[in-house]
């Protein structure tokens, strides 16, 4: 895994060359003002679309949150703090936070196990092993909302599901009607969709580990646990950590399972902070309270954002 | 003697280790298996106990419906036009945004490039309350614009810049002053000699677009009404009769026709696909 650098290494070397042009006082487009004008005309388009399609909004949405706006009579209030005091009274809400770290934890959890036990078994070399591989990764090009009815299908009460547990002698149950079973259902499904993903980057860290600490350790007569306790696990460690991050950040976004799945029920067992977003916003119409809980959710993303460059940065330290 | 139980040690071991992989299979390819062989079940067979692989009597009728129930072929059409036109567009801008950052001097291209890796820090999620209002006041709800606006120039567009940027960090400095000494411009330059040595990353980028584009689902929901305008995300999930419940049949088959076409092209082009999906997995 090559990590993207966010430090500048243009060699000075490679950008100088620009032929200059006579430096009279009665020039000003030499080449380098010339070179530097294309340079802002290239990065244009992207930059207006952060600006208008992300920046702006964000700005709105914190203008959103100070205000309270009936969607219906067109007629907007300056409130100040009152969506962030009614977030702490909201009685819903602490069933939806506990609903979002149940389900982002066990995303995670089984995610990084689940992917590092397929990276392991994986990374050798016998027949069938790209099959395999392929087979892990393919559900990470199926659409989302299809991946998610199908499992919707086989979890029905009389669903594919039940009705192969009841041929073998297990009685099953009503997977999404109930709490616990339907967080599970929305957790697997996600979970065996993504794993793909941090297979292949497990892959590549397994990879990078050295050859000859085996071969030492083999020497030494150390056991296959041994090697892979002491050896493989802490010099991956790095990329398990920052891919916990990222598989949190994108369970905080996951959004189609849960709508397709179980609407955020039975109750709230499933409704998920950004679920809870969508369903204020744009089910209640409540656009201030809505903004107000879609901050929130950006400020868990930021914070985690920053904890994964803080450990990115000690990851580069240890690697020197 | 040793050798051969040495031998027979390593064949049980790698018959076990077979028999896990297909055990962990199960979940990642039965799911698809089925819904393929489901859609060609008449409804009665669909929850028939003991639940069943193939129909009995298979049948396209479900096929049918999808396309008779809901303007399945518009809303078909409308998924490929505005996957491809978000992917084009998002070529062209991460390339150009990709190359300058990476290669032309200018003034602020530290602070610029950070001002456009906020979109990267900012979900889609967290912007589309104040987003629906903007689009609202420039009367695009109900519309494709929503859509391929914003998918093409933030979202994964600034992913795509991000990737084109690292990629065009690589690349030599000497072809690009052979180039500038045969006169040639940037625009050129970027056209005709960064461009061409660009394919891996620039076939990461086609594909993360087209699948963020295909998969779409809050966004039309959230800004589509009408059922001619769908996506086919948002088109499977109305495949409910009058009183709400799900016509399984024509949903699974629905979803088979979204599903297949992007199956076989990862089978076919797996490698591309691969570094294309890591790609989106190192975000962040």
């Amino acid at each position: 895994m090559t990590a993207p650098t966010l430090v500048d290494t243009r060699g000075a070397t490679s950008v100088d060359v620009a032929p200059r042009g006579p430096r009279t006082s009665t020039v000003f487009w030499t080449a380098a003002r010339r070179d530097a004008l294309t340079g802002y005309l290239f990065i244009l388009p992207q930059v207006i679309g952060v600006l208008v399609f992300v920046i702006v909004p964000v700005g709105l949405g914190v203008f959103y949150s100070m205000n309270d706006w009936n969607v219906f009579t067109g007629k907007m209030q300056f409130i100040g703090g009152e969506h962030y005091a009614a977030v702490l009274s909201d009685p819903q809400l602490p069933g939806v936070l506990s609903a979002t770290a149940v389900f982002s934890g066990g995303v995670v959890v089984l995610n990084i196990g689940l992917g590092l036990l397929l990276a392991v078994l994986l990374n050798r070399r016998f027949r069938g092993v790209t099959l395999f591989r392929t087979l892990f990764f393919s559900p990470v090009v199926v659409s989302v909302v299809a991946w998610t009815l199908v499992w919707g299908f086989l979890l029905q009460d009389n669903g594919g599901i039940n009705g192969v547990l009841e041929a073998i002698g297990i009685p099953g149950t009503n997977w999404l009607q109930q709490g616990s079973t339907a967080m599970l259902a929305v957790v697997v499904t996600q979970v065996v969709r993504s794993v793909g993903i941090n297979m292949i980057l497990f892959l590549a860290a397994l990879q990078g580990v050295p050859g000859e600490l085996y071969e030492a350790a083999r020497i030494d007569a150390a056991s296959s646990r041994t090697i892979f306790f002491r050896i493989t696990l802490p010099l991956i460690s790095p990329t398990l950590l920052l891919t916990a991050i990222i598989t949190i950040v994108g369970a905080l976004q996951a959004f189609a399972q849960i709508a397709v799945l179980t609407e955020g029920g039975p109750g709230l067992y499933t409704t998920v902070l950004v679920y809870y977003v969508y369903q204020q916003a744009f089910a209640f119409n409540d656009i201030g309270y809505g903004s107000t809980l879609a901050l929130m959710l950006l400020s868990f993303v930021l914070l985690l954002t920053l904890l994964q460059w803080q450990l990115r940065k000690k990851w580069v330290f240890y690697e020197n | 003697m040793r050798t051969d139980q040495r031998r027979a040690a390593s064949l049980v071991r790698r018959v076990v280790l077979y028999i896990a992989l297909c055990v962990l299979a199960v979940p990642f390819v039965v799911p698809t298996v089925w819904m393929i062989a489901s859609s060609f079940k008449p409804l009665n067979e669909i929850f028939q106990t003991p639940p069943t692989l193939l129909a009995a009597r298979p049948t396209w009728a479900a096929y049918i419906e999808a396309f008779s129930f809901q303007p399945f072929a518009r809303q078909y059409v409308n998924s490929v036009y505005i996957a491809i036109l978000v992917t084009a567009i998002t070529m062209v801008v991460s390339s150009l945004a990709g190359y300058a950052f990476a290669r032309i001097r200018f003034v602020g291209s530290n602070v610029l490039f950070l001002v456009v890796l906020v979109g990267l820090l900012v979900p889609s999620e967290v912007t589309i309350v104040p987003l629906f209002q903007m689009f609202k006041g420039w009367g695009m709800i109900n519309t494709h614009w929503p859509l391929i606006l914003v998918t093409a120039l933030a979202g994964p567009c600034v992913l795509a810049t991000f990737i084109m940027r690292q990629f065009f960090l690589t690349l030599p400095a000497e072809l690009e002053e052979a180039a500038r000494l045969d006169g040639l411009g940037r625009p050129s330059i970027w056209w005709r000699i960064a461009l061409p040595l660009a394919g891996p990353a620039l076939s990461a980028v086609a594909i993360l677009t087209f699948l963020s584009s295909w998969n779409l689902y809050l966004e039309p929901t959230v800004y589509l009404t009408s059922p001619e305008l769908f996506t086919l995300p948002q088109a499977l999930t109305r495949f409910t009769d009058a009183y709400g419940g799900d016509m399984w049949n024509v949903q699974l088959a629905a979803a088979t026709m979204t599903v297949v076409p992007v199956l076989v092209v990862f089978l076919i082009a797996q490698r591309q696909f691969v570094e294309g999906l890591a790609h989106s997995g190192l975000k962040g």
